[in-house]
């Protein structure tokens, strides 16, 4: 129990995180030196985690309005207007560092949290996404220095991470359908968890969390605050980890989704009786955050009594009833005069809701216990008044990678088969069944794509005709070699992505996942970053609507790669039009669509995933981009996919055409292919497993050749013939000669079976 | 004739058995609060899908002392049809209006995936619509789907014809002890689905709700919705006639 009559003193402040200036502007702000729990209050909403203090200036230069934005950053997630009446509500968030100290609750609490920031504008969640980055879980080239104990731990924390996500979604009933997975030594110490959650509302039905109406109540809903997560945005997410790290174990949440679901539907009822005119969920820094936020949204104040706080353990001081991290819970403020009606519909679903305050008209966080005032903050100061830094920013003295080799490619006419084996059983390339599947991915009855059938997941929509397309990217190693390319490379993968479903992208939300940004070189990784997502966001019309930034993911002084992770979002006029990436019919022609007009360079095929996986080597710099011709591909698939003239869609990316045209054949009914890539002088790895973008691999019935051309035409596209779908043994040729050949069978095993293999060896 | 869907705190795929009953199948359709004593006027109830009390305690162990159990209980014992999907299952399993229990997946996973099943017996409403042998192919999604029952009730249940489905290959085989493509949660003797004797209570663990549109994969399920609606038209039929 922590004693709140201990005088703070400087000491005391830095303990909780403040640097000596944010614990003197909180003297300027009270006039006075705070009290424990006020403290306690300044130092989460002020840490990194809930401030966004480092970040704050440089995500300004973001996109964030567009045609169809109804809603950008700044609320509890974004909202895009997608036509019928309805919006889609979505955005990206992470739980990362404790997803390492504790991996199955940490990543079951962080869809629980993202969940909330849904539901709480008034939407209900129909579909999640995860992007997950884990260290090494298999000895070899790829795992760099990892030793046998930490594949081991990857291993662990990579099970466990996806059982916390399946035992959240699952049982709270929304369908997991997308994400991606993927593995670099970087991770080993600092796992990443975003968590991507969408939700459809109708537009004239959505709820903010803005406070207003002097003397309204404030009502707490949901489940019983106890001691868990406290300090859970200013110590854990928001601190490197040191040898020290198993401690903060009690800083991370429990989750309970049984909960969440019965919270979900309790606040669509109430929501619907009229009488709400504010919600938040309290998810970091709990109590504390919603009620500031939503005072300080509304130029209000709030002022509420922590004895009436629902408390499942005995004691508990202000400080711990403010900061607690207990899950499942909103904070809302309703009519006075209409509390009985959002009640009763709380005491049916058997959840608590008890009013606990009132709005006020100073503009005050005012904390009483048993009517005695514990802490007395204008609640526009700890909202919004946080330091805000503008950190230094230094480029690396050597570029990243410098000195390390260049890929040696093998002599012309060599038969890659082999490698090609290899890199179809590599963790990054090979099938991701053994995850998606521990996921209900069909819930709700909406899953038109589900994960591993298409490009992006799509979802229909009951009400309208309309579908959804939704995807996340973000490459972390190419992020390294150069921030910006990185950046920009990832919002165009995803939104490619969501074209070849079928969908027209329109909107975006990042997850910004770097290390310690007191580090220049850090600060340099994130604003070449933001440039890259900014100036990609810009030329494919997908602006910013939301999103989270993760700093401090280091350990003993090692950051992560920089990993910016975009959730690109589209619709597509009719659900029909949705296309999967598989093959549909033997005889169909398969083309290659290429929105540009440069060829793959070969001092970029060092930063591949064949020069990871069979070379060994991390180096070189990631593919130039061309965001012109991004996005001619993109118009050239929409427009392919509303005439019905493809029958499947791929876009070339992580293991180059060679990859693309296998998967293709993996998700089919037992299709294979048969594939001449003509005459070239670059070498064979290049054409087969450059990564350079603008491209995708679609599959067309013979008498719809002349129309997809004509489209491809209109649209500056350029369309080569590759092959044939086929049945039996997959071979691609090159200059005359087989360079990979083999039963489609026997690619498939290696393909399907490997990361169900590493992960459950024993160890 | 009217169709009533359950719905307990943690029911998840409530939702998509309405949407199936009412606006594919198209017939009327209900939800039926966990707390409501009385289900009179309907002629079928779904339990659907689901974390029915979050599986505390064990899946099902709690929905089966829900107020609405006792009521559909009478309502089971006086020939009325339930369907019991999944979490149903588990639920009517619990309550004992069907003998047997779930256990965990064989691989200790949850599984979330198309199957095939074959129609083993159409002598009961929810199969009536099939053909003898019928393949159809139908999502589970499950942690706790593994049948299981002692000698003597399997024994019970073959010759009685109670087993409804079974877990096979594409091609209609049967699935070996070890054929975890074919039967992925290890049921004893494959078994998919079962009636209790009277034939008028089914328990099916895949989500036949999950394949009446074929987008969204499969609308073999549809036979499933259709044999009941047959067999309650011809009840109306016969109590008319008589």
């Amino acid at each position: 129990m922590i004693d709140t009559e201990i005088k703070v003193t400087p000491q005391i402040a830095a303990e909780h995180g403040l640097t000596a200036d944010e614990y003197a502007r909180t003297q300027k702000i009270l006039g006075r030196d705070p009290n424990l729990t006020e403290l306690g209050i300044f130092s989460v909403m002020w840490s990194e985690h809930c401030s966004y203090k480092s970040s704050r200036v440089h995500l300004k230069k973001l996109p964030t309005r567009g045609t169809h934005v109804v809603q950008g950053p700044g609320e509890n997630a974004g909202v895009v207007d997608i036509g019928d009446g309805l919006v889609a509500v979505f955005k990206i968030e992470s739980h990362n560092h404790p997803s390492f100290v504790e991996p199955f609750q940490g990543a079951a609490t962080g869809v629980g949290g993202i969940l909330r920031d849904i539901f709480t504008m008034g939407a209900r969640p129909i579909a999640v996404l995860d992007s997950l980055r884990f260290g090494p879980i298999e000895p070899g080239k790829a795992a760099g220095n990892a030793t046998p104990e930490e594949i081991a731990q990857d291993r662990r924390i990579a099970d466990g991470v996806v059982r916390g996500i399946a035992f959240y979604g699952n049982c709270f009933g929304v369908p997991t359908v997308g994400g991606e997975v993927m593995f670099e030594p970087c991770y080993s110490k600092n796992p990443l968890v975003n968590a991507l959650a969408l939700g459809i509302a109708h537009r004239d039905e959505l709820f903010y969390a803005r406070a207003h109406g002097s003397g309204n109540p404030v009502i707490y809903v949901g489940a019983k605050t106890g001691r868990d997560g406290i300090h859970g945005a200013s110590l854990l997410a928001s601190a490197e980890f040191s040898e020290e790290s198993q401690q903060k174990r009690p800083n991370v949440q429990v989750g309970d989704p049984f909960m969440e679901k019965l919270l979900l539907e309790a606040c669509l009822e109430a929501m619907r009786t009229g009488a709400i005119v504010a919600i938040q969920d309290m998810g970091a820094a709990g109590l504390t955050s919603s009620s500031s936020e939503m005072a300080s949204r509304g130029g209000a104040g709030i002022e509420i009594d922590l004895a009436r706080v629902p408390q499942r353990e005995t004691g508990m001081t202000p400080y711990e009833i403010m900061l607690s991290e207990s899950q499942e819970r909103m904070l809302l403020i309703a009519e006075r005069g209409r509390e009985r009606e959002v009640f009763d519909v709380f005491h049916k679903w058997g959840l608590d809701a008890v009013e606990i305050g009132r709005v006020t008209a100073d503009g005050m966080l005012r904390v009483l216990n048993h009517g005695k005032v514990a802490a007395e903050i204008p609640a526009h100061a700890i909202a919004e008044e946080g330091p805000r830094y503008e950190r230094p920013i230094a480029a690396p003295r050597a570029a990243p990678a410098a000195g390390a080799p260049v890929f040696q490619f093998a002599a012309a006419g060599a038969n890659l088969t082999e490698s090609f084996r290899q890199l179809l059983a590599s963790p990054a390339i090979a099938s991701k069944n053994w995850v998606t599947e521990q996921y209900d991915s069909m819930v709700r009855t909406n899953t038109r794509v589900g994960p591993g059938a298409g490009d992006a997941a799509v979802v229909r929509l009951k009400e309208s005709k309309r579908a959804i397309a939704i995807k996340t990217d973000g490459n972390g190693r190419w992020g390294y070699l150069s921030p910006r390319l990185g950046a920009m490379h990832a919002v165009a993968e995803a939104a490619r992505n969501v074209a070849c479903t079928g969908a027209r992208p329109i909107a975006a939300t990042n997850c910004l996942n770097f290390g310690n940004p007191e580090k220049p070189e850090v600060m340099w990784q994130f604003t070449e970053a933001i440039d890259g997502i900014a100036e990609a966001c810009r030329a494919l019309d997908t602006p910013i609507t939301g999103g989270n930034v993760s700093f401090y993911n280091e350990t003993l002084g090692k950051a992560i790669y920089p990993t910016p992770i975009l959730g690109v979002l589209g619709v597509m006029e009719d659900a029909d039009f949705a296309l999967d990436s598989a093959f549909q019919n033997e005889g169909d022609v398969i083309l290659l669509l290429d929105g540009g007009k440069a060829a793959a360079a070969a001092a970029e095929f060092s930063s591949s995933e064949y020069a990871k996986a069979v070379g060994g080597m991390v180096a070189g710099m990631p593919p130039a981009i061309d965001l012109a011709a991004e996005k001619r591909l993109i118009d050239c698939l929409v427009k392919l996919a509303a005439e019905h003239a493809i029958q499947s869609a791929h876009d070339v990316s992580d293991g180059g055409i060679a990859v693309t045209i296998a998967e293709s054949c993996f998700a089919s009914e037992g299709l294979s292919a048969g594939v001449d890539l003509g005459n070239a002088a670059e070498p064979a790895e290049l054409a087969l497993f450059g990564e350079h973008g603008a491209r995708a691999v679609v599959s067309v019935a013979p008498g719809s050749l002349a129309r997809v051309e004509q489209i491809a035409a209109q649209c500056s596209i350029n369309v080569r013939q590759v092959g044939r779908v086929t049945r039996g043994e997959f071979r691609i040729q090159l200059n005359g000669a087989a360079v990979i050949q083999g039963q489609l069978e026997s690619f498939q095993r290696v393909w399907s079976r490997s990361l169900a293999h590493s992960v459950e060896s024993a160890s | 004739m009217k169709f009533g869907v359950v719905q307990f705190p943690g029911s998840n795929c409530d939702d998509d058995a309405y949407h199936a009953i009412g606006s594919v199948i198209g017939q009327p359709v209900e939800f039926i609060w966990h707390q409501s004593q009385q289900v009179s006027g309907f002629d079928a109830i779904i339990l659907p899908g689901g974390f029915a009390y979050g599986d505390y305690l064990r899946t099902g162990a709690i929905a089966r002392f829900s107020p609405v159990m006792k009521a559909v209980g009478a309502f089971a014992r006086s020939g009325g049809l339930v369907l019991g999907i999944c979490n149903g299952f588990q639920i009517l399993l619990e309550a004992g209006l069907l003998p047997g229990a779930m256990l965990r997946n064989k691989r200790l996973r949850f599984l979330c995936r198309q199957v095939h099943i074959r129609v083993e017996n159409t002598d009961t409403p929810f199969t009536c619509a099939a053909r003898p042998g019928q393949i159809l192919k139908i999502p589970i999604a499950h942690m706790e789907g593994n049948y299981f029952c002692d000698a003597t009730t399997l024994a019970e249940l073959e010759r009685n014809r109670q087993i409804v489905v079974r877990y096979v290959h594409p091609d209609g085989r049967d699935a070996g002890p070890d054929d975890f493509d074919a039967n992925p949660n290890g049921a004893l003797h494959g078994i998919a689905g079962l009636c209790n004797r009277e034939r008028n209570v089914v328990g099916l663990m895949p989500h036949p709700e999950r394949a009446v549109e074929s987008p969204l994969g499969s609308s073999d399920g549809l036979v499933i919705f259709r044999s009941m609606v047959e067999s309650l038209t011809r009840r109306t039929a016969e109590r008319v006639s008589a």
